[in-house]
């Protein structure tokens, strides 16, 4: 086990989870990242589900990444990709079919999910295939924190449940809990990924981006006239 | 033709691709920072949604639907588990297609669409839009209003978009919140908004 873990290894696996977060930092893969979200189950089918086809992509195109001629590499990608997903989606149509079905088109969409075919194009296709198997790994990882996360806010503030079992008791069944609505909807997850990444960015303050425009305080007269 | 129309309008604003299915957001959050930009990736999308999800309706019907090669009588074959496959591959080949017959027939279109055609390949709204269709059984004529509409709504959203924002340089943000931070919570006030079009009904 220790030669496998060496340190390269362990940066790849460990490095997307905080500090280059694929969807806070990278901005890659949003779009099943808020939208599978309302439920911690269907959250965590795909979040499995993305982590295997990272994984298993950057290491089938690693392995063949001498002998892919770089102007069809993209199709070359897409097509691996895409049969790894197909692998996936009938295996959930098969034993967890109620999942499939609220999953609906999501798991297809893990074709054009960014992190798989971003960390293909980037490192799959310069790094032997066990990194970039870590790395798929890794990213895949990155990316279940943050579904997680949302998806325990919206299930917990929006049902009073997380899994399907009650957490808190409704105000309906005679509890103290009036769930919030909005948490079910699709503008929550928008605000949690936003505060998400404010909260990360207010701990590692090297994520901060650069301000485009800076706002010149006029009572001190930098510049305020022109 | 009412049914159309009712389809049309639900697929512009009610399942707005962006802003209710989450779809394309990596190039919504990307490239929403000029107006001018964020129309020419709209009316991109557009033209590719409108030409790919009827497209692929047809092979979908044509060759992977169940018993659908009965025509070359060959029955009992289920080929619908290769529908990712062949609408992605349907998706590329197209955007190429689109991409040649623009730089040759019509090159001021092209150097104004140019440098988006080829993102568009591996925008999830694009292969998304497909996959509602067929996940929903529309016919031929649905697929082609669905396709014009979903592109027109997330053209939409993304201009919409890009026209906050360029207001938003002006404000001054919290140093964590600032770029992407502030990108999602304003999504997320607009996708609120076009939650007030969900009561519509035609």
């Amino acid at each position: 086990m220790s030669d496998i873990l060496n340190d390269e290894t362990k940066k790849v696996l460990t490095a997307p989870l905080v500090n280059d977060n694929p969807i806070t930092l990278q901005v890659l893969g949003i779009c099943s990242a808020l939208a599978v979200t309302s439920q911690m189950s269907t959250s965590l089918i795909m979040a499995l589900a993305l982590t295997l086809v990272t994984a298993f992509s950057s290491a089938a195109i690693s392995a063949i990444r001498n002998h892919i001629p770089s102007s069809i590499r993209i199709i070359v990608q897409m097509t691996i990709i895409a049969s790894l997903v197909i692998v996936v989606d009938q295996l959930l149509k098969a034993f967890a079919y109620d999942v499939s079905k609220q999953l609906s088109v999501f798991v297809g969409l893990i074709i054009t999910n960014c992190i798989v075919m971003g960390r293909a194009e980037g490192y799959a296709m310069k790094n032997p295939p066990l990194e970039s198997f870590m790395d798929g790994i890794g990213n895949g990882l990155g990316y279940s924190l943050i579904l997680i996360i949302v998806a325990f806010f919206r299930e917990t503030l929006g049902s009073g449940k997380l899994l399907g079992i009650e957490v808190f008791k409704l105000t309906k069944d005679g509890g103290w809990y009036d769930p919030n609505g909005l948490m079910l909807l699709p503008p929550s997850a928008f605000f949690i990924i936003g505060l998400i990444i404010w909260s990360v960015r207010q701990w590692k303050p090297n994520q901060v981006e650069k301000v485009e425009f800076k706002i010149m305080s006029i009572a001190h007269g930098e510049g305020g006239h022109h | 033709m009412e049914a159309y129309i009712s389809l049309f309008v639900k697929a512009v604003f009610i399942e707005n691709l962006a802003l209710s299915f989450f779809l394309g957001m990596c190039t919504f959050i990307a490239v929403s920072k000029k107006i001018s930009t964020a129309m020419g990736l709209g009316v991109a999308v557009m033209v590719v949604q409108a030409i790919t999800v009827p497209a692929n309706n047809l092979v979908y019907h044509a060759l992977l639907k169940e018993d659908a090669l009965s025509w070359m009588g060959i029955t009992g074959v289920d080929l619908s588990f290769l529908a990712l496959l062949s609408c992605i591959g349907m998706i590329a080949a197209l955007v190429q297609i689109l991409e040649m017959i623009l730089d040759k027939f019509f090159p001021a279109l092209y150097h104004a669409l140019g440098v988006f055609l080829p993102l568009i390949t591996v925008n999830c709204a694009i292969l998304g839009g497909s996959l509602f269709m067929i996940e929903r059984d529309y016919n031929f004529g649905e697929s082609v209003t669905y396709g014009v509409g979903s592109g027109l709504g997330w053209a939409l959203a993304i201009t919409v978009m890009a026209g906050v924002r360029e207001k938003l340089k002006y404000s001054d943000i919290p140093a964590g919140l600032q770029g992407l931070g502030i990108t999602f919570i304003t999504a997320g006030l607009m996708s609120l908004g076009f939650m007030a079009f969900s009561g519509i009904q035609l």
